[in-house]
């Protein structure tokens, strides 16, 4: 893209051709080889024999199940982590209270830790040895190697998206808006929906989308609380790498083409809502 | 509508930001608040509309207390400094905002919000924007749609927060005398927040001046200017000029020299002049004489900066453009309105020294 000030910029900071050449090269192949390459190869390797090989993998009754889950969890995880993610964020950027400090250290948690180590603690929490497990166990409660746990694990891990994604944003914004719809009569609910839901709309979906690509995606920490099993509790990416060890590479790239299929789709929304609302995005940020 | 504010303090944590606040506001008044800033001035204004809790104290609405009613109870305008308009909304919408979140039962039809918002667009001189939105305002318009959004609800009072803090100067001049206009045609009993002591003079009915969470004089635009009743009133508003003196047998004496300035009353205290308040006399039979040591061009005036007595004590005076003295390297001079406070006691907190009959505080004017 060029940019109006890169032409105007003075000499003094603007390098010789060749170098400018030589940095953005780098940065370019770099990009190529690290990113579109494997990206390529993916689809490569699940078109090998022809689209029909594809279509009758994904067909496949344990790939559809993984599908299935995969999108069951992300339409579970991904508005509970709205709703909570709303909800810190609003906590933060609008109240003053003792241990805000703390709270946002927690809120990063899930990105700093390992997500197998996520995983883990859900195990040593709800596992057969746990305190809980035998309560749960003697009330017929499933929870690790179930639907719940793999939940769970995911919406652990998104949880930083939503709720990063917002807290600046909020913050910036400040509490103006809402002290105005106040005095002007309105109550809380009506605040809410009417001014502050619509002023972080945009930093909104921008998170939504982010926390819905990862908990379509998430490896580790729904591995450790799977349990792998077939057509019940394997999602897309751990089907992948269940066919991927049995050596049935067409349908583990078919299954991962879809997976990488979607990431795409998530990113072209999402630069879609960029150059859509640029304007409004920045008045959101800048205003 | 009456307003009363009595006794109100309030605490942030441990630090106190309005220590007992009383105030009286008549119906019709626009009233500013005026004080530098972390006087307090936008906190009382916040009680008021209720968007903070007094720590002590309460607020009246006419006969009505007021102190523990939420501020959608209160039906108040608010107007913020940096307008909150609701960006996604537009002009119309954003002036309806306060009909449409009624409940149900006493909310206008949606045409009756609509033609609401229009009349008062006229009103603010904004017809023709109703599509609009915020960002496609300029700021002084903006400010307009806020005053006419939060004029909408029919408030029983309205408050501005620094309503022309963030306008350019000759936004800041139009929309001042606008806004006086509006009050006059409109009546509401108007508080504004201001640190510009121009504009709260030029606008407001009654001034209130604060200063570190305390209120220290309410009186006319004329009363805070000629007789402010403590030194930091004086030194606040208006420019001025002081010097430690000491009141002796019915004189004002500077080092041991006598001024020309009476007063009675005896002991040490602070003579505050303004620059501008001043007669240039010849010779100087009982003045003030300084050597200049500075001179700026003032508008309309050339202003001296003048050292005084043996302990050099600085001052500015004003004299015309034209006048001879403004080439020299003395003065002499002679407050022609004047004001003496009692001397602060050194190492207290301001308390007088000695109690003195304030002397006349503007002799007779030449």
């Amino acid at each position: 893209m060029v940019d109006v000030t890169s032409l105007t910029r003075s000499t003094a900071t603007s390098e010789s051709p060749l170098t400018r050449l030589a940095l953005i090269g780098l940065a370019l192949g770099f990009l190529v080889v690290f990113l579109l390459l494997p990206l390529v190869a993916v689809f490569n390797e699940a078109l090998r024999n022809g689209l029909g090989t594809l279509v009758t993998a994904l067909q496949e009754p344990d790939a559809l199940a993984a599908i299935r889950l995969t999108l069951l969890v992300a339409a579970i995880a991904v508005p509970l982590n709205v709703v909570f993610g709303i909800a810190a964020a609003w906590a933060i950027a609008k109240f003053e209270f003792r241990g805000k400090a703390f709270l946002i250290t927690l809120i990063d948690l899930p990105f700093s830790v390992s997500p197998v180590i996520s995983g883990l603690v859900y195990v040593l929490l709800f596992g057969a040895g746990s305190v809980l497990g035998p309560w749960l166990k003697a009330h017929g409660i499933e929870i690790l190697f179930a639907v719940p746990g793999i939940v769970l694990a995911t919406i652990f891990v998104t949880f930083p998206f939503v709720a990063r994604e917002l807290i600046p944003l909020m913050q910036e914004q400040g509490t103006a808006d809402e002290e105005a719809a106040l005095s002007l009569g309105a109550n809380g609910w009506q605040t809410f929906w009417r001014v502050t839901l619509p002023n972080i709309r945009w930093g909104l979906l921008y998170g939504v989308l982010l926390c819905n690509a990862r908990a379509m995606g998430e490896f580790g920490a729904v591995s450790v609380v799977s349990g792998h099993i077939r057509g019940l509790t394997n999602t897309m990416p751990l089907h992948i790498e269940i066919l991927y060890n049995e050596y049935n590479f067409a349908g583990a790239f078919a299954v991962a083409s879809l997976l990488a299929g979607l990431a795409l789709v998530t990113l072209i929304l999402k630069t879609a809502i960029e150059l859509r609302y640029a304007g409004q995005l920045s008045a959101a940020r800048g205003h | 509508m009456e307003l009363s504010i009595r006794n109100i303090r309030k605490d942030f944590g441990t630090t106190p930001a309005l220590h007992d606040v009383s105030l009286d506001i008549r119906s019709g008044e626009l009233i500013a608040l005026l004080g530098p800033s972390g006087s307090g001035k936008t906190t009382l204004l916040r009680l008021i509309a209720g968007l903070e809790t007094p720590s002590q104290g309460q607020v009246f609405f006419g006969k009505d207390d007021a102190s523990r009613r939420s501020v959608q109870d209160r039906q108040v305008g608010f107007v913020f400094q940096h307008y909150a308009l609701f960006r996604h909304m537009t002009v119309a919408e954003n002036i309806g905002f306060g009909l449409s979140v009624r409940p149900r039962a006493t909310r206008p039809p949606k045409a009756e919000i609509e033609r609401r918002a229009r009349e008062l667009l006229d009103l603010v001189q904004l017809s023709g924007l109703e599509r609009r939105y915020p960002a496609q305002l300029s700021g002084g318009q903006r400010q307009r749609v806020a005053l006419a959004r939060a004029m909408a609800i029919e408030p029983k009072v309205l408050l501005l927060d620094e309503p022309f803090g963030a306008l350019d100067a000759q936004v800041r001049k139009d929309l001042r005398r606008w806004l006086r206009e509006i009050h006059d045609r409109t009546g509401h009993t108007t508080v504004f927040v201001t640190h510009d002591q121009e504009e709260a003079l030029e606008l407001a009915d009654r001034v209130v001046v604060m200063s570190q969470g305390r209120i220290e004089q309410v009186g006319t635009p004329d009363e805070v200017y000629d007789h402010p009743a403590v030194p930091f009133v004086h030194r606040f508003i208006g420019e001025s000029s002081e010097l430690p003196v000491r009141i002796d047998g019915g004189q004002v004496w500077l080092d041991d020299r006598p001024t020309g300035l009476t007063a009675e009353g005896a002991g040490p205290a602070t003579l505050f002049f303004r620059p501008h308040q001043i007669e240039i006399t010849d010779g100087c039979g009982g003045c003030l004489a300084g050597t200049v040591t500075g001179s700026r061009r003032l508008a309309g005036t050339r202003r001296l900066e003048l050292a005084l007595g043996g302990a050099g004590h600085r001052v500015e005076v004003d004299v015309p453009i034209d006048h001879p003295a403004a080439g020299k390297s003395g003065l002499s001079f002679r407050p022609r309105r004047y004001k003496l406070f009692p001397a602060p006691s050194p190492g207290s907190d301001g308390t007088p020294a000695a109690a003195i009959a304030q002397a006349p505080q503007y002799p007779a004017v030449a």
